[in-house]
């Protein structure tokens, strides 16, 4: 249902000429929703924004939301909407914020007895509806981007790369590893051995309760992909099921090294640049 | 409701020569940047763009390349759709193969690219020409 | 058509990549580095493709070529500065770059080539030596 051009021009002209009314009882119903969470200045303010941006949509003559008048009126439902769901309320406070504005416009036009009044009603109480739904949606995008980003945060916080030694850096990998957590560990793996210039990897995967095909192919990859940049890679940790599981499947390891534990590898890559820089001081001494 | 912005009309660029190769490798990168790929992402569709220009040059003798962006709704992502009018592919399956090559290339162009891009579709006849079009999504 | 510049310190030869090369001009670096090994007599080439944001089939082979052809001239060849986004997509691209020896950056390249001339030098001298002992014996 639509607003007719005059059903809006009505519409701006009931919320300007009743604003400090409108402004007043529409704060006090949604306050009541939010039970003191939110400041009374704030929810105030929200609501002169979003009184105006009616007042804007509705002069221009909006018919509907999705109309090319009613973008300002989108842009601070979204706002606002983006607001709650980052401060935690559940997308019903936030569509109730909205739909308070018909419980304000009923008292308003209730003097009014005539049927076109009733008409009026039905008309702008669908635009309120409109805009209901709208936060909905943009509460719903918000908490879902919020939800990504906790995610990658995860992802960060679960792959720690860290220098061993010098010349050595270590991947301790927790827990399970999915295709794409196991892109971003090898990503950071190959960044970290560029930005310390470290020749040397290890992968360990004690922590790794079980890898599928695609997992070992990603390490394999990780460590060929070292190889092609000038480092080595060490993978250490194989627990028993996870060393059955890749003759099982029948992953070549090849020619990668793989030791018990990260303490025999970090020993195995001493010996390898320990003999190098022995054999270099017995040149020097020569 | 409004969504996404559109990033404008797609790029054409002809495939003649060598340099063409080049401005291809740059165009694909300004739209790949653009629709926020990841770096690993940008460069296998740059690579990808990088082979397939090649084999339009080599194999089509010269063709057109056309970049544009492309929306799922959920995803953003790169289009790229290689053209040209040379003899075509007779034996597609074996083209698609690792190490296959006619050209005394390295035969990866065609198998490798395929496998760095999210989308793959080849339409070829011979006598008329090859069509490859391709799209990597962002994540 | 633009030219790779090479420049030799001391024994080792420095090619760095600056650019995203034409194929031919990545075929012109292949002819001119062959030509300044023998013209210098230099027993080490690094090449430095840090500036590289993509390496496809084409200059993969280019490399590949490069370190034979070194070889065939008594000279090692070490590819130094690959970024991660390139190797990652070269594995994935099928590409394994057989027969190149590679370092993370030129610091490390010269001490792989030194330490292999290095090498040859003690076999040198190791036979040198055998050659001592089976005199004196």
């Amino acid at each position: 249902m639509a607003l007719s051009a005059e059903q809006s021009s009505r519409l701006a002209g009931l919320l300007t000429r009743h604003e400090e009314q409108v402004t007043q009882r529409w704060t006090e119903a949604i306050a009541g929703s939010m039970r003191g969470r939110l400041s009374q200045a704030e929810l105030r303010r929200q609501v002169q924004d979003l009184h105006r941006g009616m007042i804007v949509a509705s002069e221009q003559g909006v018919i509907d939301l999705d109309s090319e008048q009613a973008s300002e009126l989108r842009a601070v439902l979204s706002e606002l909407s983006r607001g709650r769901a980052r401060q935690g309320f559940s997308a019903t406070e936030t569509a109730v914020s909205v739909f308070a504005l018909k419980d304000v416009l009923l008292d308003l036009m209730e003097d009014q007895s005539d049927g076109g009044a009733l008409r009026d009603y039905v008309a702008f109480a669908a635009l309120v509806d409109q805009m209901g739904l709208f936060t909905f949606e943009s509460y719903v995008r918000t908490r879902e981007s919020l939800i990504a980003d906790q995610a990658e945060q995860l992802l960060e916080l679960s792959t720690p790369v860290v220098k061993l030694w010098e010349g050595v850096v270590a991947v301790p990998l927790v827990g399970t590893l999915d295709s794409a957590r196991a892109q971003v560990v090898m990503e950071r793996l190959l960044q970290t051995l560029v930005d310390t210039g470290s020749p040397y990897a290890i992968i360990d995967i004690t922590g790794v309760p079980a890898v599928d095909t695609q997992v070992a192919q990603h390490i394999l990859k990780t460590v060929v992909a070292a190889r092609l940049m000038g480092a080595d890679c060490i993978i250490s940790g194989i627990r028993p099921q996870i060393a059955q599981t890749i003759v099982a499947l029948g992953i070549e390891f090849g020619d990668i090294a793989t030791k018990a534990s990260l303490a025999d590898a970090l020993r195995h890559v001493l010996r390898l640049s320990g003999v190098e820089t022995g054999r270099r001081q017995h040149r020097r001494e020569a | 409701m409004t969504t996404g912005v559109d990033l404008g009309q797609p790029q054409a660029q002809a495939i003649r020569s060598d340099e063409d190769v080049v401005r291809v490798r740059q165009l694909v990168r300004t739209v790949a940047v653009a629709v926020k790929l990841s770096l690993v992402d940008q460069t296998k569709v740059v690579t990808a763009a990088s082979e397939l220009a090649r084999n339009t040059l080599v194999y089509g003798g010269g063709g057109t390349v056309e970049v544009s962006t492309a929306d799922n709704g959920r995803r953003k992502g790169v289009r790229i759709v290689f053209a040209d009018t040379g003899p075509g592919i007779a034996d597609l399956d074996l083209a698609l193969t690792d190490g296959y090559t006619t050209g005394g290339g390295l035969g990866l162009g065609l198998s490798g690219a395929r496998r760095l891009v999210d989308e793959f579709d080849i339409r070829t006849a011979v006598g008329e020409g090859t069509r490859i079009t391709v799209t990597k999504w962002s994540r | 058509m633009e030219r790779v510049p090479i420049l030799k310190i001391g024994d080792i030869l420095l090619v760095s990549i600056q650019t995203d090369m034409s194929d031919q001009t990545a075929v012109q670096l292949q002819e001119d580095l062959a030509e300044r090994i023998v013209a210098t007599g230099c027993h080490g080439v690094i090449i430095d493709i840090t500036a590289l944001d993509i390496v496809d089939s084409f200059v993969g082979r280019m490399l590949s070529t490069i370190a034979s052809i070194s070889k065939v001239l008594d000279a090692e060849t070490v590819v130094v500065g690959m970024r991660p986004a390139v190797a990652i997509t070269l594995v994935e691209l099928g590409l394994s770059l057989n027969g190149i020896r590679t370092a993370l950056n030129v610091e490390r390249g010269m001490e792989l080539i030194a330490a292999a001339r290095a090498d040859e030098h003690d076999l040198a001298f190791d036979d040198q030596a055998d050659a001592d002992t089976t005199a004196s014996s």
